[in-house]
């Protein structure tokens, strides 16, 4: 029998709250073991050189070393993509500064660092290449011997329907070209790990990961070992955003240590250590071509991006598709073509960061919709209303869209904000500005091609009431053994306190692939709930046979089980004896595969997803006009969850992702420097630490007023959609469409920073075009695109080739 | 983590025996008071001094007096001067700005005179100046910034030395021969690697500053609430009962090797009130001397042009003018 929600939708303490608060959680660096050793890497100070010779036998000599290691202690690669397997543990070619070639294992760090200088290392420099315009003019040297050619990593084209024909009939076409900077996660945590082997002789990691399934997978893979030798326990994270999943250089290296030492070995990154880990945002040029009808309806984009990858493939090919794939998702957009390109450049490698290359065209596409408003003569508001996407309805890249609450989103900023009153209303030096933003609810596809399930989750009851629930998801601070608690707490009618969660430990959970792409709400919670369901059916048949009641009239209610129509009720704790009794050890098992995608063209794997998520953001700003300094009084946010599981920490999350994306649209850059050429050829990092990476902090936080939006989603537990991401991305062109609606000037990069300000308010003063950003794309050599026919238009999901598709034009024709 | 360089620790209990080891070892020893900045670099190998000696033990340089004029121990912390109701306004409003809570309780207002000079190529770790070849100011031959400049630009970046220098402060220098009153501006040289004129074995013990003084300091900065000035502007005026300007001292920091008094300023602003017109000329002066170099955070350009916008708000501020709002943008917290 159903009842009201007891513990979804309640506002409610977080399961590892109070050990967080009493300081008693655990991070990986907090782990120490009798007899552990201390590692530290040799780092190469040449962005792109070759390993002539290194000499590691004054470093191996000096008191307290145990180990040093080298890149012959390491003959296979590893790498998150299968497409992208390029890295060594420590290599012979540093593909930037502070790549790491050898390892030092002492007993202390101290002694370990005096051991690094001792090691000579002869190095060959090679060309350094330091952006994308320059791979594209520099084939040779090549960073990879692999990739599409030259210094190109990926290279992608897809056409769903013809895009000429459409911008050729549309009333008007928008050409834009936005550039969005590099930024980094900045999590609190710097990564550590330590790795043993224990009494069985097995391979015990515990590292600062956010997905130690996949880390399981390339430490199997470059150890050659078997995965039953090895297990991953994720620690809890302080703070992932996307830089801990791929697998690490210094996991791989501490744990090839622990087993040939056989004793512990541990390694703490440094702050500067954790900059050139990075896999953060890409750097991304972006041109957006865009038709429009004159009231207000999008005909066709042709998009085209290029990034900056950095000296390895990590995330890139999914992260150069994300460029493009989720921009139909928002509004409706009936053809869509776009071509992106992702180069090896000789820097820290590039790879997902909250967003995973979507936050970069949502900028560019917003901020266009801006300008598009205008030109029309519409309000931005409106204009966008007028478009959105509908429910259970197909994109062009035939992506499934089931449940949005966009328009209602768009309806709640505008209220809340005051927007009408406000917009081209408040007068020179104050504006607001309005953006959107949608993302995936879980990765439709594995990062690694097979048929198993995304997540599993194991229940374990016995007969002192308690309840212990297994899963390999991780807590990077997100919430998500909360949010497994919380749905068995809810199905089983008791409370979160009485769950204990046991989670990210390879050797002792069921898979799940990790805490990335959004995707632990709906994938592990799915199958928590069916776990949960299958043993409360269990409890129920007991419970009924006791109380000589149907189990189906039975309510699981606030630790007890209750028959409403009779009043009879037996304890939970009850229950559980009288199953155990009854059907043997109480357990069950659940699992989660997402549906499959309705594309079927090569290249379709990437953007289906069981849900999206939508936010509509309203950021207002006052901008001193004499000074160009921006300063944003107060946010609105509103976010279509389809159901807060626990409100507070859906809160958290939403005003966790405003803060992260005003530090991105305001000063973040993770950003390089070249010397003078002809004295140097150093390619450094401008500023690795926590001080001079500029980035807010609480204190410079703006009022954030969240709305939760809930349309519960059928395919999501509870109806309950991700949160974790989708917040961050319509803060930043709502800031730049603010800093227009305040002074009349285009920010079309990001970060929209003062001295830009001015230098546009400047340009104004001169008459001339009152923006900043990039003024050209370069010619990028793009394949032929994919050419695929969009769903409205007849299509089968399949890829058309050329041929066809010129005898179906002829045949219109 | 980053570890520090192994060092010897020696605890004196007063200042005499504090200037007698700094004498004995020479200059391989240096001073340490709340270490928020020295310890720090030296781990990023900034410094790496064989002997620390430490004026945390020594009570007397904690000591705050008051008469005419006011006379702060140089080991009294950045907090306890932010607290102290007798702080004139310009020196609470700069320490009040320094870093944040945790660092203005350990750092030291003599620390924060004495703060090492900064720069994007200099404060960094070893490996990274191992990566550019190092620089002029520590291990290198080449300054980054300037590469023809045979000096080094390395910026001065302490807030409470532009506000004391517009107070007319004094510095103590204890040393071998016993002690030496300095005004604050001379205790500085505009050279970023020899940038005191406090010789090896004195100390620091007191500031004195002045009655009588209207000032106030604005610090230019990225963030609100935690940042190393990128500009300082601190103007101190002795107004008649007319409103009228007797003396003026109008003082830069972070845009140059030293903090300075700007002179010119100040001899304008005399005689005069404080009208629009007047704040805009006594502006441009002060922008005229602020001559920053692209070795520390925001663009070099910027940065020069809005100087004068702050020397303005500074003025506006000593007139009266509500600059509350304005403040708030640029200072999250103040006291």
């Amino acid at each position: 029998m159903k009842k009201k929600f007891e513990v979804v939708g309640k506002p409610r303490r977080r399961v590892d709250g109070r050990a967080k608060a009493t300081g008693q959680l655990r991070f990986a660096d907090d782990f120490a073991l009798p007899r552990m050793l201390h590692c530290k890497l040799l780092r190469s100070p040449h962005p792109h050189a070759l390993v002539e010779s290194i000499d590691v036998s004054k470093a191996a000599r000096h008191p307290g070393v145990h180990l040093v290691l080298t890149k012959q202690h390491f003959p296979v690669p590893f790498g998150i993509m299968p497409v992208s397997v390029d890295e060594f543990p420590l290599t012979d070619h540093a593909r930037h500064v502070g790549d790491p070639v050898a390892a030092v294992i002492a007993s202390d760090e101290q002694v370990a660092g005096e051991a690094l200088a001792l090691i000579d290392v002869q190095y060959k420099k090679l060309k350094t290449i330091s952006d994308p315009e320059e791979a594209l003019q520099t084939p040779e040297p090549r960073i990879h011997e692999y990739g599409e050619q030259g210094n190109i990593h990926r290279n992608q084209s897809y056409e769903f329907g013809d895009v000429d024909e459409a911008l050729a009939q549309s009333d008007h076409v928008f050409e834009d070209v936005f550039f969005y900077q590099g930024n980094t996660h900045l999590p609190m945590e710097q990564q550590a790990t330590l790795a043993t082997v224990e009494g069985d002789g097995k391979l015990l990691v515990t590292s600062s990961t956010q997905n130690p399934h996949y880390l399981h997978r390339q430490l199997a893979r470059v150890l050659q070992l078997p995965g039953s030798k090895i297990r991953v326990v994720a620690a809890p994270n302080g703070g992932g955003f996307g830089g801990k999943c791929d697998p690490a250089n210094h996991e791989m290296v501490v744990a090839k240590a622990a087993l040939l030492l056989g004793r512990p070995v541990k390694i703490g990154l440094t702050r500067e250590e954790v900059f050139y880990q990075h896999r953060g945002r890409h750097p991304v040029l972006m041109k957006m071509r865009t038709g429009v009808t004159k009231d207000g309806r999008l005909t066709g984009m042709h998009l085209q991006t290029l990034l900056d990858g950095g000296g390895y493939g990590s995330h890139g090919p999914a992260s150069t598709f994300y460029t493009g794939v989720l921009t139909p998702v928002t509004y409706e957009l009936p053809r869509f073509k776009f071509e992106a390109c992702r180069t090896f450049t000789n820097k820290p490698a590039c790879g997902p960061k909250r967003g995973h290359g979507t936050p970069q065209p949502r900028f560019g596409q917003e901020v266009q919709l801006d300008k598009i408003a205008e030109k029309l003569g519409m309000d931005p508001a409106e204009l966008r209303l007028g478009i959105v996407t509908q429910p259970d309805s197909l994109t062009a890249n035939w992506l499934k869209i089931g449940s949005t609450g966009l328009a209602e989103c768009i309806r709640e900023v505008v209220a809340r904000s005051g927007w009408k009153n406000k917009h081209r209303k408040l007068g020179y030096g104050k504006g607001v500005g309005l953006a959107c933003s949608t993302y995936m609810c879980g990765a439709g596809l594995p990062i690694y091609w097979n048929k198993l399930p995304h997540s599993g989750v194991q229940l374990l009851l016995d007969r002192s009431g308690q309840v212990t629930v297994y899963c390999g998801a991780t807590e990077i601070g997100q919430g998500s053994d909360d949010v497994l608690a919380a749905i068995v707490a809810e199905v089983l009618g008791i409370d979160t306190g009485e769950v204990r969660c046991v989670t990210g430990d390879t050797g002792m959970t069921p898979v799940d692939l990790g805490s990335y792409s959004s995707r632990v709400t709906i994938m592990m919670g799915n199958a928590a709930l069916q776990a949960a369901e299958k043993v409360r059916a269990q409890l129920a048949e007991a419970a009924a046979e006791q109380l000589e009641v149907t189990p189906n009239g039975l309510v699981f209610t606030q630790s007890q089980v209750l028959h409403p129509g009779t009043n009879k009720a037996i304890s939970f704790k009850e229950a559980v004896e009288f199953a155990e009794a009854k059907f043997g050890t109480l357990g069950a098992v659940g699992s989660y595969t997402p549906p499959k995608p309705p594309g079927k063209y090569k290249g379709s794997g990437v953007g289906p997803s069981p849900a999206y998520s939508f936010s509509a953001c309203v950021v207002e700003t006052e901008v001193d006009p004499k000074t160009g300094w921006i300063h944003v009084p107060k946010v609105w946010i509103a976010h279509d969850i389809g159901r807060a599981l626990n409100p507070v920490l859906a809160r958290g999350q939403v005003i966790g992702g405003v803060y992260m994306g005003l530090g991105e649209a305001l000063m973040e850059e993770q950003a390089f420097r070249r010397l003078p050429e002809k004295l140097s050829q150093a390619l450094v990092h401008r500023i690795p630490s926590m001080l001079e990476y500029k980035s807010l902090t609480a204190l410079d936080m703006p009022e954030v007023d969240v709305a939760l939006i809930e349309y519960p989603d059928p395919n999501c537990p509870f109806g309950a959609k991700e949160v974790g991401q989708g917040p961050l991305l319509p803060v930043m062109p709502a800031l730049a469409n603010a800093v227009y609606d305040a002074v009349g000037v285009r920010i079309d990069e990001i970060p929209v920073t003062p001295d830009k300000v001015l230098k546009a308010l400047e340009l104004k003063a001169q008459g001339l075009s009152p923006r900043v950003g990039p003024d050209h794309f370069p010619s990028v050599p793009y394949p032929e695109p994919v050419f695929v026919v969009p769903p409205q238009e007849g299509g089968d999901g399949k890829e058309t080739k050329r041929e066809e598709k010129q005898r179906a034009a002829a045949a219109v024709v | 983590m980053l570890r520090l360089p192994w060092f010897d620790y020696r605890a004196p209990r007063s200042v005499g025996e504090a200037v007698e080891i700094l004498a004995r070892e020479g200059p391989a020893a240096m001073l340490v008071a709340g270490g928020t900045d020295l310890l720090p670099n030296m781990k990023r190998r900034h410094q790496t001094p064989k002997v620390l000696v430490s004026l945390r033990g020594i009570s007397a340089l904690k000591s705050f007096s008051n008469g005419s004029g006011a006379t702060f121990g140089s080991c009294l912390s950045l907090s306890d001067v932010v607290r102290n109701e007798k702080t004139p306004t310009a020196l609470r409003q700069a320490a009040a700005q320094i870093a944040t809570p945790h660092l203005r309780n350990m750092g030291t207002l003599g620390g924060n005179l004495c703060l090492d000079t900064r720069c994007t190529y200099y404060n960094q770790n070893q490996e990274w100046r191992q990566a550019i070849g190092f620089c002029l100011k520590k291990d290198g031959q080449t300054c980054w910034v300037a590469t023809a400049s045979k000096r080094c630009v390395a910026v001065s970046s302490t807030d409470t030395a532009p506000a004391l220098i517009a107070l007319n402060a004094k510095v103590v220098l204890a040393g071998p021969d016993g002690e030496r009153e300095i005004p604050v501006e001379n205790l500085y040289k505009n050279d970023g690697i020899d940038y005191l004129s406090r010789k090896p074995d004195e100390v620091l013990t007191a500031v004195k500053v002045p009655d009588g003084w209207k000032s106030t300091y604005w610090k230019l900065r990225r963030r609100g609430s935690f940042d190393f000035p990128i500009l300082g502007v601190a103007v101190a005026l002795r107004l008649d009962s007319s409103n009228q300007i007797e003396a003026a001292r109008v003082a830069l920091g972070a845009v140059a090797s030293r903090p300075f008094l700007v002179e010119k300023a100040g001899e304008f602003l005399k005689g005069k009130k404080l009208t629009d017109e007047v704040i805009a000329e006594a502006g441009e002066l002060v922008a005229n001397r602020a001559k920053p170099m692209d070795n520390t955070d925001m663009d070099l350009y910027w940065r020069k042009e809005v100087a004068d916008d702050f020397a303005g708000y500074a003025l506006r501020e000593l007139r009266g003018d509500d600059m509350r709002d304005t403040r708030l943008r640029y200072a999250r917290y103040l006291p």
